[in-house]
């Protein structure tokens, strides 16, 4: 007897991303199920910010698919689009909070401008997520005046207004103290067991990615090298993923001639 | 490339980058009016209080400058002609002249140029350093279109505003000619005033007021146009407000002369 799987909430295949005349994204395959927390990892230059960009739709894939939902975010009309946006949240490496508003407008933008609740209720919601991000009492701060650690939580309470589904992080502790970044971790587990979003971490920082990972994709140059669990990726025998795990530089040869030409050829 | 094809490769790429430019402006024009027009049926809706703020900052909030620079121009008008036509025994032809000259040209030349240096600037740099900082992006993603969070409250805030400036700043370039002119022309700034009212009909005023219609699509289109395609930082975004200012008031300048050129012959 066979058991219905649920389908997956992002489904990868065939990607390919071209900047200019060079290829970033190789022919990408892979999915993330419900409830899943997946690291994609890899080294700078990797195509980890390039993969992104086409899972949040802010770019259209050269050739192959991105669904979310089901949807093929390469051919979904504006309202097909709108609706896969309501369902997930973004917190992006820097923030992005938007620096006119005040910390608690940042948090009640989405509910304000995609919802018809009453302001007294988008006021309620935006408090308690700035509560679960354990920043209640900063609505009226903006963001010029948080830390580094409290604007990445700001905007992990504006991802989750919405109650999203799926949750991106862009490289969440970057630029992050260690006792905070570790904060931010279990901040993430906590989302995934409270609130059961399926989550999708972007990332170069090993030790985030082993403690939080339930499967981790390891991208290099623009291929999927391996899709496992930590204990597949830490066992794995594929050199690049050996030398990026022990922190080893690789040995980079650059062929000047062929780097000029290209620079030209480019100008051109 | 041979060397010497390459300030041909250079002129193609900078035709084509124009072209590009145009095209991206004109996707924002179109976008913003059709939010403008059926956002809310995609909710997507315009939000009055967003105009109504663009409204404040980009015409409220210059009411001072472009009082005394509307004054200055018309006090300098009144000065050249009283000179000048004094000179061939016209001087009862000073009133027609600057009021002609203040609601057909220089009101609408002087508030776009205006216009285009404090809130073009600031519509390129916040862009911009929004764009920089993933702040874009962020709306995009969130769902909020950032051509109906940005641009279209700007683009309708700036067509009700800047027309509204300009007639503004004629009656203040005619106040301020009549202050130096009515003593020299032994009539009081009353009469002097009274007698530009006359003077003038509403096809004067209504050519000032539709070229600065054409200015303020010119000012925010390549405000918002500079604003996202800055690339590089802040000094990418400090470019491109240098860039979005330059462009605007050139524009201005040759849109004003055809303008002048196809109304006055």
């Amino acid at each position: 007897m066979t058991v219905n799987a649920p389908p997956p909430l992002i489904e990868v295949e065939k990607l390919e991303a071209w900047y200019g005349r060079r290829r970033v994204l190789h022919g990408i395959d892979f999915s993330v199920g419900a409830g899943e927390i997946r690291v994609i990892m890899g080294g700078s230059g990797s195509g980890k910010s390039t993969l992104l960009r086409h899972l949040l739709g802010l770019q259209r894939p050269a050739s192959g698919s991105v669904r979310l939902f089901g949807i093929d975010l390469g051919k979904a009309s504006a309202r097909e689009l709108l609706d896969v946006r309501k369902r997930i949240g973004v917190s992006f490496q820097g923030g992005a909070l938007l620096t006119s508003m005040t910390v608690g407008d940042n948090v009640a933008l989405p509910l304000r401008e995609l919802t018809t609740l009453d302001e007294s209720t988008i006021r309620i919601m935006s408090r308690i997520k700035l509560e679960v991000v354990n920043l209640g009492g900063f609505q009226d701060l903006m963001p010029s005046q948080l830390s580094g650690g409290m604007v990445k939580r700001a905007a992990l309470a504006r991802a989750i207004v919405m109650d999203p589904r799926l949750l991106f992080f862009d490289e969440p502790s970057a630029g992050l103290d260690p006792v905070v970044s570790a904060e931010l971790d279990e901040l993430i587990l906590r989302l995934r067991d409270a609130l059961r979003m399926t989550i999708v971490v972007v990332t170069h920082e090993l030790e985030s990615a082993f403690k939080i990972a339930d499967t981790i994709t390891v991208l290099d140059q623009g291929e999927v090298l391996l899709t496992g669990s930590v204990a597949d990726v830490r066992a794995s025998g594929i050199e690049r993923i050996q030398d990026l795990l022990n922190r080893r530089p690789r040995e980079v040869l650059v062929d000047a001639d062929a780097y000029l030409r290209r620079l030209t050829e480019e100008e051109a | 490339m041979s060397a010497p094809a390459r300030p041909f490769a250079a002129i193609g790429r900078s035709t084509l980058d124009a072209f590009a430019g145009v095209g991206h402006a004109a996707v924002l024009l179109f976008d913003s009016l059709y939010y403008a027009a059926a956002g809310w049926r995609v909710g997507q809706p315009v939000r009055l209080a967003a105009i109504a703020r663009q409204m404040r900052e980009i015409g409220v909030d210059a009411l001072p400058i472009v009082t005394l620079l509307g004054f200055t121009v018309g006090l300098m008008l009144g000065i050249q002609f009283v000179a000048s036509l004094s000179e061939f025994g016209a001087q009862s032809q000073v009133v027609v002249a600057v009021a002609k000259s203040v609601t057909r040209e220089f009101g609408a030349l002087i508030t776009a140029i205006l216009v285009a240096g404090r809130s073009g600037s600031a519509l390129a740099a916040r862009i911009g350093s929004m764009s920089v900082s993933q702040e874009v992006d962020a709306l995009a993603v969130i769902g909020i279109a950032p051509v109906r969070f940005l641009v279209a409250p700007a683009l309708i805030a700036m067509l009700v505003m800047l027309p509204a400036l300009t007639v503004f700043a004629d009656a203040v370039a005619i106040l301020g000619a009549a202050l130096y002119s009515a003593p020299a022309l032994d009539v009081t700034p009353a009469a002097y005033l009274l007698q530009s009212m006359s003077l003038l009909d509403p096809g004067d005023v209504w050519q000032g007021v539709s070229k600065s219609v054409v200015f303020a699509l010119l000012i925010t289109l390549i405000g918002v146009s500079t604003g996202f395609s800055v690339s590089g930082g802040a000094e990418g975004v400090g470019r491109a407000t240098t860039r979005a200012v330059v462009l605007s008031i050139c524009w201005i300048i040759v849109v004003d002369m055809v303008f002048s050129y196809f109304l006055n012959r």
